[in-house]
């Protein structure tokens, strides 16, 4: 489904990719771990498109996307979300992910009917939000939702593009356990039927969710591997040293 | 909502009842005035739309306000006096020259959206100057003002001020509507959150300049009234400071409300009005006036009624 080869970008003198090969099969979920600096967030920008690569190449559903900008991208089905919370705080539940649904609706130059409301985009948010468990907080400004909620509505406006992959960006970020637990709980049941990339620091999130593992240092794909396997790999457990797998 | 709504009614039944009213007690100068006011409210009522809902700070507004203007103006300088030609002209003169500005300048963003919009004004500005078989800096006389034959007399100051006060509630009621349409949802996510609106897969550019050439076309529509208005066309009218003028209006009445820009032309003009009676520094009274008022009311003087209906 996605095909990563060769991927290298840098900043000065900082190589933050440095040649990552990475495939993620359709239906699996696949998790990249690595320490902090480890190049994490500059690779998945460059998955959805925020940063163009030095060299290399990015292939999704067998096209070549490593040039599309990121609204492209995500019309073809790769969404993402954010690792510091992105939502509009000023709309609702219900509006943040109707726009979401709008996204994907054809084109949006429709100057005269009320958006809001609309049968069309209200129903498929409706649904989205239930399916994250929002659907009672659906007129709520989302600046005014709790932090683990506006975590799950990020989840359900990358949802609402029906998207074929998700990439995920820490969704567990800043999250309390018990938060933690219930975004688990929803991740666990998306799997089922989605493709995704998961980024997260919480382990045991990881090795809960995840089909296989990639583990980045430096840059560097340094293991990629089921998560039984990762567990006992000796280059890994030199990265993390300190920290228990 | 109900509230908003009974409040539009008595505005709207004020300024249905001030000309009758302003000649009974002698005072026509006063229909001027609030005719003046309601043009310049269609300008920052345009403004809003890009400044207040889209968050484009552009800061040379005025520009359309002079293409439209001197649309007029130059028509009728060769002899084309019909306003059926020299109004629907104006528009599509000035969604044009806001098609070949915005397509520029929003490929930018912040300070440098800001002084490329300047920038482009300012050449139209000297443009205006330059060319002296239009007045030049001197500016030019409206032979005649735009003819509607048949349908209204401009020269007739009551008609003309209806005229404007229903052109003005069209517009409102035209952004309203175009905000809260797909299309607004689009401009205003891009204005909340870029980032968040290119990963839904949205490219704001588009929207933002269709929103850019629908403000700059209704601004080129009050031109064309401004010009009626007059007499009078002078480069003035695309002066950097009548650009501050209207983004003040938008600021003081209240970013992205649909009665901001309106109150906000009304206030302001009203308070230069009276305070210029009062003494010819007038200006150092309004300056810490409209300081004062944007520390205070966040959301603008709309925002008081804001609160009031919640």
């Amino acid at each position: 489904m996605l095909e990563v080869r060769g991927l290298s970008k840098s900043f000065g003198a900082l190589r933050a990719c440095d040649g990552i090969d990475f495939d993620v099969r359709e239906g699996e979920t696949h998790a990249v771990i690595g320490p902090n600096g480890a190049g994490k967030t500059t690779f998945i920008s460059q998955l959805a498109g925020n940063l163009r690569p030095d060299t290399g190449t990015v292939r999704f559903a067998g096209a070549d996307i490593t040039a599309l900008p990121a609204p492209r991208r995500a019309r073809l089905g790769l969404a993402r979300s954010f690792q510091i919370t992105s939502v509009y705080p000023e709309f609702s539940a219900l509006d943040n992910v109707a726009l979401a649904v709008q996204a994907h609706s054809g084109h949006s130059f429709r100057f005269w009917r009320a958006a809001q409301g609309d049968p069309a985009l209200a129903g498929p948010a409706e649904r989205v939000l239930e399916q994250v468990g929002l659907q009672h907080r659906k007129s709520i400004l989302a600046a005014n939702l709790a932090h683990g909620e506006q975590r799950q509505l990020e989840v359900a406006m990358a949802l609402a593009t029906e998207p074929r992959l998700l990439l995920l960006d820490e969704p567990m970020a800043g999250m309390g356990s018990e938060e933690s637990q219930r975004m688990i709980g929803l991740l666990a049941r998306l799997k089922q039927t989605k493709t995704i990339i998961l980024v997260e620091h919480d382990m045991d999130a990881v090795f809960r969710l995840a089909d296989r593992i990639s583990v980045l240092v430096y840059g560097r794909v340094i293991a990629t591997d089921v998560p039984e396997r990762i567990k006992l790999n000796e280059e890994v457990r030199k990265a993390y040293l300190g920290e228990d797998l | 909502m109900k509230l908003r709504l009974l409040l539009w009614g008595i505005a709207v039944l004020l300024l249905v009842a001030l000309p009758p009213v302003v000649l009974a007690i002698g005072q026509p100068f006063y229909l001027d005035l609030a005719r003046r006011i309601l043009i310049l409210a269609i300008a920052a009522i345009s403004l809003n739309l890009i400044l207040g809902y889209g968050g484009l700070v552009s800061f040379g507004h005025a520009a359309y306000l002079g293409v439209g203007a001197y649309t007029v103006g130059i028509m009728g300088f060769y002899g084309i006096t019909s306003g059926w030609l020299q109004w629907p002209v104006a528009i599509v003169a000035s969604a044009l020259v806001a098609l070949a500005i915005g397509a520029v300048s929003i490929r930018t963003s912040g300070i440098y959206f800001i002084m490329i919009t300047l920038a482009f004004t300012q050449m139209l500005y000297y443009l205006g100057i330059s060319i002296a078989e239009f007045g030049g800096d001197d500016g030019m006389r409206l032979k005649s003002k735009s003819l509607f034959p048949g349908l209204i007399d401009l020269r007739d100051p009551v008609a003309f001020y209806y005229l404007t006060l229903g052109l003005m509630l069209v517009s409102v009621f035209l952004v309203h509507r175009l905000v809260n349409s797909r299309f607004g949802m689009v401009l205003r996510a891009a204005k909340s959150n870029d980032a968040r609106t290119r990963a839904i897969g949205f490219s704001p550019y588009p929207y933002r300049l269709a929103a850019f050439v629908i403000a700059g076309a209704m601004c080129g529509l009050a031109g064309a009234l401004y010009a009626n208005h007059t007499n009078y066309i002078t480069p003035g009218l695309m002066s950097w400071q009548q650009s501050g003028d209207i983004m003040f209006m938008v600021i003081l009445g209240g970013m992205a409300t649909t009665a901001g820009p309106v109150l906000g032309a009304f206030v302001l003009l009203l308070l230069e009005d009276l305070l210029s009676a009062w003494t010819q520094h007038w200006q150092v009274i309004l300056g810490p006036l409209l300081i004062l008022s944007v520390i205070f009311f966040r959301r603008g003087l709309a925002g008081i009624f804001y609160k009031a209906d919640a």
